[in-house]
């Protein structure tokens, strides 16, 4: 479904993604992990026609999304790192914009709209300003957009990023029964090790733009030794701390932290 | 269509949604023409120059109109990181439909925001000369809002952080405000403030509306119209240039 060859992506000096490959079937959940400034987004931004490759191949379902951007578009929902929302409509009201920028035709919307609310339990609260949402709501419901439009894959961009573990556990729950019930492959980054062990089928290590280990979170674990998949992503990325430069998003993200109070 | 329909109505529910904001937004509208139109009114009298609140009122609708249209557009620099804009620049849907929607979207409401500001105008004392002549002042409100909702976008598209934003603010925003003629009459001016003032595109806004509402300006009424008309064109299609090139 996903399809990835020797992805380069460089900017000015610096490498962000260095000849990355890996293949995700049909219907596979993969966890794409790694510390802090190590690719993901950088790779998740080229899977999903934000960024153009310096060079390698993509194919999602087949297309080439620089040479299809429109098609493979369609055949895809994101979930954002940073929040997506239109705060000041309704939950229903962002579910429709969705709907229409997908094309999915009218009745369709309606419909499929209101089963995803019911699934991911905020049809009661569908006509609410999505202000007044929790932060695990407001990623529920972004969730829920990003399945609107019956897409083949959905990337999610360290979907659980400040939610407490009630929060995440349903939210995967979600993801889960979606991802059986439609065949929806799904991509995801995350920082805690204990959910792609868990949801993940397979899991990809990317350490300094390299991929540096792939397989099953059992086969991770048994290739290094280690009893945990923290301990495994340890022992393949080292234990040293990277800080990220302060970018203008770092420093956006830390005035609405100032203005909103923290909560996402 | 479809897309620049729903990006419209969506600019409109956030307008006529935030009431707190509306009665914000008008609130300096409301101390310009108070605090000037009453206070300067004695002063702008004994120069002979007639009655300043009647003078100023156009002026200060323009100022509402430039300020809501502009910002439309420069919001995209928070709207990029935490809002909306990257839901809909994934979407398969071409960028300039997007580009179209929103700044339909933007100056609709900064005409919105002008017709309130019109009404408290009348409200404090300001009369038109032709009643018959009013709708022909929402054309040249409709005409600045275009204009600066598309530069606005254009600046927007390329603003990286609020340090930017305050620049362009305190460099480009105020600036077409103050030197545009709302709050002073454009003839007679020394002689470097007057090419200022010819190359402020709100001046020949301004002009229009003053030209329209009370039958005397400073330049021909069709040559303000031709300056706005084409002003926002070309800033249109270079807003819609810069938007295509944002990177998230």
């Amino acid at each position: 479904m996903i399809h990835v060859q020797n992805l380069v992506k460089t900017f000015a000096a610096f490498t962000a993604v260095n000849d990355v490959s890996f293949d995700v079937a049909e219907g596979e959940i993969f966890a794409f992990l790694g510390p802090n400034g190590a690719g993901k987004t950088t790779t998740i931004k080229m899977l999903t026609t934000l960024l153009q490759p310096t060079s390698g191949s993509i194919r999602l379902d087949g297309l080439d999304p620089l040479t299809h951007q429109n098609q493979a578009r369609q055949r895809f929902g994101i979930v954002f790192q940073d929040p997506s929302l239109d705060s000041e409509l309704t939950a229903k009201e962002n579910m429709e914009i969705h709907g229409v920028l997908y094309h999915v035709p009218h009745k369709v919307r309606k419909q499929r709209t209101e089963e995803l609310l019911k699934l991911f339990e905020l049809w009661e609260r569908r006509d609410d300003q999505v202000k007044k949402f929790s932060g695990g709501m407001k990623r529920r419901l972004e969730i829920a957009r990003g399945f609107l439009h019956t897409p083949r894959i959905l990337f999610l961009d360290e979907p659980t990023l400040g939610l407490d573990p009630q929060s995440r556990n349903q939210l995967w729950t979600h993801v889960k029964k979606v991802n059986e019930a439609e065949r929806v492959t799904v991509f995801l980054t995350t920082h805690y090790m204990d959910e792609a062990d868990r949801v993940a089928h397979r899991i990809g290590v990317i350490d300094h733009g390299k991929l540096v280990a792939q397989g099953t979170p059992r086969e991770i674990k048994d290739n290094t030794g280690t009893e945990t998949l923290e301990d495994a992503f340890l022992k393949l990325t080292g234990s040293t701390i990277r800080d990220e430069s302060a970018d203008p998003a770092a420093t956006m993200r830390q005035f609405a932290k100032m203005w909103r109070g923290g909560g996402r | 269509m479809n897309t620049i329909y729903i990006l419209w109505l969506r600019e409109l529910k956030r307008y006529t949604r935030s009431r707190s904001q509306i009665i914000a937004s008008l609130g300096q509208p409301l101390l310009y023409l108070v605090a000037l139109g009453f206070g300067l009114g004695p002063v702008f009298k004994r120069a002979g120059a007639g009655n300043y609140l009647q003078f100023v009122a156009p002026g200060v609708i323009g100022m509402s109109v430039l300020f809501s249209s502009i910002f439309s557009g420069l919001g995209l620099l928070w709207d990029r990181q935490f809002g909306f804009l990257k839901e809909t620049l994934v979407a398969p849907v071409s960028r300039i439909q997007i580009m179209i929607g929103r700044t339909l979207g933007g100056s609709t409401v900064a005409v919105m925001q002008g017709l309130l500001v019109t009404v408290i105008c009348l409200l404090a004392g300001f009369r038109p000369a032709h009643l018959a002549m009013v709708p022909l002042a929402l054309v040249f409100m409709v005409m600045i809002a275009l204009l600066f909702a598309a530069l606005g976008m254009a600046i927007g598209s390329g603003l990286e952080d609020m340090q930017g934003f305050q620049l362009i603010m305190n460099f480009l925003v105020m600036p077409i405000f103050f030197l545009s003629g709302a709050l002073f009459p454009l003839n007679g001016l020394p002689v470097i403030l007057g090419y200022v003032t010819k190359a402020d595109p709100l001046s020949y806004g301004i002009d229009g509306m003053r030209n329209v509402l009370l039958g005397h300006s400073a330049f021909d009424p069709r040559l303000d119209f031709a300056v706005l008309a084409v002003l926002a064109c070309v800033l249109l299609v270079f807003g819609a240039h810069r938007f295509n090139k944002i990177e998230i």
